[in-house]
This record gives structure tokens, C-alpha cells and sequence, in this order.
């Protein structure tokens, strides 16, 4: 559990470290997560401290968001002015996301099984 | 009056809140046949906010406890790398197809948002906070807090997305005659995240791991991507 832990802040405090040394503007915890994926890829298996508190941690992920979340109450001025137009946005691009990336598999796999035949 | 002033700075009372408002979002959630735009973060956020308006506090002052949860949200990202460690044998097989679907997905989504919304005139902090929001809410957030828009608004738009997608999923599927299980569940991780992944689970184990899949590789390469994007588009 300790370990698990120190594993996963270690891997985010690397990230940091590396996106403020390059000065870009990458989250440092999903460099993290690319970090400790190419650790995992090199050791070939997950420690099993570190599974178990992943998996604990991503049980509760949705708890997690709350508090972050809670703060869209400072933002009801931009909501109440805006939210027709960011509800357009947001089914809209998220419909034409969905058919772009079902169209495109589709496409792909159908190549793939005449090339099969 | 007094005593509530002090209660009211206690981070353990706003610890107790939230987790008290978000089991009982829960089992509503459950009560209610799991529908996603009864999600129980969506929920809490506006049982809590309630709470807050209705208590005279304001966020800095919730966040004295807030900020301890919100906290586990950098380790909980970095943990996205277990699941898709599990997953790399079907990642290596189907590389190109999967690599396809997330880098296009990821880019339609988000240019179409920036697009839109220059078209509705809305500022640009506004555009910055709209480019993430088909990425899973921990990732978001701080990309929304790098690339200069609101992360709490953020959270907020990617869970409306991720209710939107679960409706609009089936209809595509429809639309395109799409049988096969895993394509259903990666376009569902794409274009709603975790609460599409959640969905994904109820066409199979297969659609629900492709749909966590595909969240973490758009959310990733998302990340990478918008730092690159927004410049060029002038943000």
C-alpha cells in the first residue's frame, strides 16, 4: 500500500519535474502515467502493492472529482450567459466525434476482412 | 452564529460532506437504473453546491477539506497505467486501428468544440475550457489548469459530455450498423470518457475494456496534443 504509493507520487513527481525543466504545457501527472507505463513495460508486471492501490484509487475516481467539480458554482455568471451555446457545442461535437471514430473502425475492419478472404 | 463562523473553516466537516453526499448520490444512482445524467458525481456536485449557497460558504472555504480529496487526483491519473498495462497485448495487436480511432477522435473532438464555439463568439478562456472536454475529468481538469481555462467549469462540460455521448452512442451505431462489441465500447471511451466506459460495460466485458482503453490513450495523447493546437489556432 505504502509502496503502491510512493510508486505512483514518485512517477508524478517525475512528470512534473520534466514538464517544468521543458516548460511545456503537459499535466505532469499524465506524463506520469506514460512514465510508469514504460516502467511497467520494462519490469513486465505490476508489483502487487501497486496494483492494489490503483486499483483503490480508481475505484474512487469519481469521488475525486467531486470537490473540483463543486467549483462550477463560481462559474454560474459564464453558465447562465452561455449555456444554450455550450450545450449546441457539446452534443454537437461530441456526436460528430463518435460517427468519425465508428466510420473510420468500421472502415478499417472491413479492409481487414476482405483482405482475409 | 459564532460558533458556526468557526465549524464552518473546519476541512473535516467539508470531508464529511462530500463523502456523505456522494454515497448518497450513489445508491440514487443505482435506485434510478444507473441512467448517466443522474451520475452520482453530476449529483453531488449540485447537492453540495446547494448545501454551500444555502450555508453561506464559499468554495475557497470548502475546498479547506476539498482540497485533500482533490489531492488524490495526481496519483489516481498516474494509476490510469495499470489498466492500460493489462490491455497492451490487445493494444499491440490492433495498434494502427486503435491508434486511428483515438488520434482522430481526439482531434475531432476537440477542434470541433474550439470551432463551434469561435462561431458562437464565446472568449477564449472559454474555447480553452471547451478543447478537453471529450477527456476523462481528472485528465481535463489539469489540462485545463496548464492550458490557461476554467478546470472546474471543465469537470463540469466533460461530465455533460460523457452523459450526452452515452444518448448519442447507440443512435451512431445505428446510423452505421456497427455490430462489432469493440468498436462500440473504444467509440464510447473516445468520445465520453469514463462515463462512456461505464456504459460500455453493459454490452460486455470486451466493449468495457476497449472503452477504458481508448479513454486513456485520447486522454493522453490530448495532453500532448492541445499544448500544440492552441497555438497554432491563435489561442
Amino acid at each position: 500500500m505504502v509502496q503502491g504509493f510512493l510508486i505512483l507520487l514518485f512517477c508524478q513527481l517525475l512528470g512534473e519535474c520534466l514538464v517544468t525543466l521543458l516548460s511545456v504545457s503537459i499535466p505532469g501527472s499524465v506524463v506520469g502515467m506514460m512514465l510508469l507505463l514504460v516502467g511497467l513495460i520494462v519490469i513486465k508486471k505490476v508489483p502487487d502493492g501497486l496494483r492494489s492501490t490503483s486499483e483503490g484509487l480508481l475505484k474512487i475516481l469519481p469521488l475525486l472529482l467531486v470537490p473540483a467539480g463543486v467549483g462550477l458554482m463560481r462559474y454560474f455568471g459564464v453558465l447562465s450567459a452561455y449555456w444554450y451555446q455550450l450545450l449546441i457545442i457539446l452534443f454537437v461535437s461530441t456526436l460528430v466525434t463518435m460517427f468519425v471514430v465508428a466510420a473510420l473502425l468500421r472502415l478499417m475492419s472491413k479492409e481487414k476482412h476482405e483482405e482475409g478472404h | 452564529m459564532v460558533l458556526w463562523s468557526h465549524f464552518q473553516t473546519l476541512p473535516v466537516l467539508w470531508l464529511v460532506v462530500t463523502l456523505a453526499v456522494f454515497l448518497v448520490a450513489s445508491w440514487f444512482n443505482v435506485r434510478m437504473g444507473k441512467t448517466p445524467f443522474l451520475h452520482p458525481v453530476l449529483v453531488s456536485l449540485a447537492i453540495i453546491i446547494l448545501v454551500l449557497l444555502a450555508t453561506n460558504t464559499d468554495y475557497d472555504t470548502y475546498m479547506l477539506g476539498g482540497q485533500y480529496i482533490h489531492l488524490l487526483l495526481g496519483p489516481a491519473v498516474v494509476a490510469l497505467a495499470i489498466p492500460l498495462y493489462d490491455n497492451l497485448a490487445t493494444v499491440k495487436r490492433l495498434l494502427v486501428p486503435l491508434l486511428v480511432g483515438c488520434v482522430s477522435g481526439a482531434i475531432v473532438a476537440s477542434v470541433s468544440a474550439i470551432m463551434l464555439g469561435m462561431w458562437f463568439g464565446l472568449s477564449d478562456q472559454l474555447l480553452l475550457t471547451l478543447a478537453p472536454k471529450s477527456v476523462t475529468s481528472p485528465i481535463a481538469i489539469a489540462i485545463a489548469e496548464k492550458v490557461g481555462g476554467f478546470p472546474s467549469l471543465a469537470a463540469g462540460l466533460v461530465l455533460i459530455t460523457g452523459a450526452m455521448g452515452c444518448v448519442i452512442a447507440p443512435v451512431v451505431y445505428k446510423l452505421l450498423k456497427i455490430e462489432d462489441e469493440s468498436v462500440k465500447g473504444f467509440v464510447l471511451g473516445v468520445g465520453a470518457h469514463a462515463m462512456g466506459t461505464a456504459f460500455a460495460f453493459e454490452y460486455g466485458m470486451v466493449a468495457g475494456a476497449f472503452g477504458g482503453l481508448a479513454m486513456g490513450m485520447t486522454g493522453a495523447f490530448t495532453a500532448f496534443f492541445l499544448p500544440v493546437l492552441i497555438p497554432i489556432i491563435g489561442l
